[in-house]
């Protein structure tokens, strides 16, 4: 199948600059954090697409430069063959393309209005676009969408505050539901409930993609919850795609040896009694990130060109990699 | 109705008000002030702009406490043998119309370009915020005196006292835009970069109606107390306007124009016709201003 969502060298990069009347009297330079560099990437119709890495990698980035909260400093992001635009444009085939894209956030306290009665909220997608305009028949589907995410109609006479953590992911989801988008990226959506509730959104979440066929980047650095609703997976480090591949080839064997250290550092999935070992190192400045390969400094595996060079993206055993070690090693064998 | 009584008698801000006795003056003595003001036509002992009711037989009577005082007269009269109850609450009357007024302009002007200050950033923010901060660096009371001096040059003499309380509100009301438009732009700040504002910005919702529905509502808590603060300080710019001489005309007269009429006679001995407009003046703009830091106190949780 073709690609449904496309990255094609996608940048995107902060200006973390000091004022300018500083710049000027202290002679500094400009300054740019690159959160995401380069980074390429396809998912299919229907698929679930994972991003994992540690925190700051810029997996938030990418998720909001392809719902058009960012604009991609360079790059090209379609979704079904169309370019995303920005968020604040108002033309027509951008309002159009915004309706099958949604997004649901990682904080189910900072992500609903306050003031906002819950049906509102969930009817703002469908009054937005004007997907229905007839009041009644609004406030059935509203009931409807309230059924979809297991709370009951009455539950829309109520604000925010009124419910749990779950209940409001689960208000977020409807909402995000309510303009029947195509493709949906979570950002976390589970981070901030505890154990128990994470299995029922994500339960959720995956019954939902069966029902209405969606297609979903799913963000998370749980890689246990990770494992359990993508079929295939993309690691960050520093901005960049450093391992993407099936979801049982990426866990199974993986090859980038920063996939392998984040492996090591769950319980083991199989239980096979293997002991963890927890992430050694710490993530480099992104404002002043080493040269070559991003993971040398952390890299059991680093060797001579890997502080000068760095490594691309290419296939190996059935996934892509960007990593020397692991381009040798194939090369060889 | 009866539902929403029972819900303020039952909330941390009621209780907090029954706490504070001086609070509670201060609302009494607010309350006495707005209503005597507002319902100066029903309350007031006389009306002493009509010229049947006034007579110079009366004039400069001293209040009822002092010899020769007359208990048709409280307070005393002035010169032409006006009640001088009537003149301040009549007079409290045209003071506080041009304070709420101009409070209600400054906070719509304020309100209005905090919000696309905060929101849109960029130029147009740096624009109004400079704005803002020269304005600030000069005295309301300068700019106010700028723009009603520039509204006596422009309209002809005739109209000028027609027009006196629309020109001393727009002077008052253009000076005091600059504490909502500042308090108002950081509030949207920090409610742009709130995730439920992005939500509403994938959803594809336009600009101006995020600002309206979104932003705004959850911006406005500050400005109740500003606004309520700005009213005691838009009475006094006023008074302090119309003691200049450059404020409401005698024809039509406020706390200030009566103070200013009445100090000519202080030192004949006639101290009731400025002192009692000049207390009633005082005890307005404590009580509203005790309200406000009550007000602003109660609201903020960090101070509990
Ligand atoms: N608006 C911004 N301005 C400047 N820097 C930013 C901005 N947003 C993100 N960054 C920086 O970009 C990098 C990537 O941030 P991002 O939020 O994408 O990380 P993340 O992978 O989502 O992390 P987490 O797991 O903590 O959510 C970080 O170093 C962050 O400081
Ligand atoms: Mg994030």
């Amino acid at each position: 199948m073709s690609a449904f969502v496309k990255l094609e060298h996608v940048s995107k990069a902060f200006d973390v600059s000091p004022p300018w009347l500083n710049r000027v009297l202290e002679r500094k330079p400009r300054v740019f954090l690159h959160a995401v560099s380069d980074v390429s990437f396809e998912i299919r119709r229907g698929e679930t697409l994972a991003l994992v890495g540690e925190s700051g990698c810029g997996k938030s980035t990418v998720a909001r430069l392809i719902v058009g909260l960012y604009k991609a400093t360079s790059g090209r992001i379609t979704i079904d063959g169309q370019d995303m635009r920005s968020a604040d444009d108002t033309s027509e085939a951008a309002r159009a393309l915004r309706r099958r894209v949604q997004m649901i956030f990682q904080d189910p306290y900072a992500s609903l209005n306050p003031r906002w009665r819950v049906a509102d909220i969930i009817a703002e997608p469908i009054r937005t676009h004007r997907l229905i305009t007839d009041r009644a028949a609004i406030e059935r589907r509203v009931a409807e969408l309230l059924g979809c995410v297991k709370l009951t109609a009455k539950d829309g006479e109520k604000y925010p505050h009124q419910f749990s953590g779950g209940q409001r992911q689960r208000i977020s989801i409807a909402r995000a539901l309510a303009s029947n988008p195509e493709f949906l990226i979570c950002d976390e959506p589970t981070s901030a409930l505890d154990v128990s509730v994470q299995a029922q959104v994500l339960n959720l979440m995956r019954d939902l993609q069966r029902e209405m066929g969606l297609t979903y980047l799913f963000i998370s650095h749980n890689l246990q919850v990770v494992h359990h609703v993508s079929d295939r997976i993309g690691v960050m480090y520093l901005g960049r795609l450093v391992e993407i591949g099936d979801k049982r080839q990426v866990f199974g064997a993986p090859e980038h040896p920063y996939t392998r250290m984040l492996l090591d550092a769950i319980p083991d999935l199989k239980m096979t009694g293997k002991a963890r070992t927890p992430v050694a190192g710490e993530v480099p400045n992104p404002l002043d990130p080493p040269p070559g390969c991003a993971f040398n400094p952390r890299c059991p595996r680093v060797f001579e060109p890997c502080t000068r060079e760095r490594p691309e993206l290419l296939p190996a055993h059935g996934r892509e990699v960007a990593c020397h070690a692991v381009t040798r090693m194939a090369r060889a064998g | 109705m009866m539902q929403a009584l029972a819900r303020l008698l039952d909330s941390d801000l009621w209780w907090s008000f029954k706490r504070s006795p001086l609070t509670v003056a201060a609302a009494i003595a607010a309350f006495l002030c707005i209503a005597g003001a507002v319902f100066a036509p029903w309350l007031a002992p006389h009306n002493p702009y009509d010229l049947a009711q006034i007579s110079l037989m009366n004039s400069n009577l001293p209040p009822v406490f002092q010899k020769g005082g007359s208990s048709e007269f409280l307070l005393g009269t002035d010169q032409q043998g006006r009640d001088i109850l009537s003149t301040i609450m009549y007079g409290s009357r045209v003071s506080l119309l041009v304070a709420v007024c101009a409070t209600v302009m400054s906070m719509l002007i304020g309100v209005t370009l905090g919000l696309v200050a905060g929101y849109v950033g960029g130029r147009v923010e740096s624009f109004i915020m400079r704005v803002a901060d020269i304005q600030l660096s000069f005295p309301a009371i300068l700019i106010a005196l700028l723009i009603s001096g520039i509204g006596r040059t422009v309209l002809p003499r005739e109209m000028q006292d027609q027009l006196a309380l629309y020109v001393i509100i727009l002077s008052i009301g253009l000076t005091g835009w600059v504490q909502y438009a500042r308090t108002v732009r950081g509030s949207t700040l920090v409610e742009k970069n709130k995730e439920y504002v992005q939500a509403a910005r994938v959803i594809g919702v336009p600009s101006f109606r995020i600002m309206l529905f979104h932003v705004l509502p959850n911006a406005l808590g500050p400005v109740l107390v500003i606004a309520t603060l700005g009213v005691a300080s838009a009475i006094l710019t006023e008074a302090t306007l119309s003691f200049l001489g450059v404020g409401m005309p005698p024809t039509q007269p406020s706390l200030g124009t009566l103070i200013n009429e009445g100090q000519n006679y202080l030192f004949s001995g006639e101290w009731w016709i400025t002192i009692f407009p000049g207390i009633a003046l005082i005890v307005m703009v404590i009580s509203v201003n005790l309200l406000g830091d009550w007000l602003r106190d109660a609201l903020n949780p960090k101070l509990r």
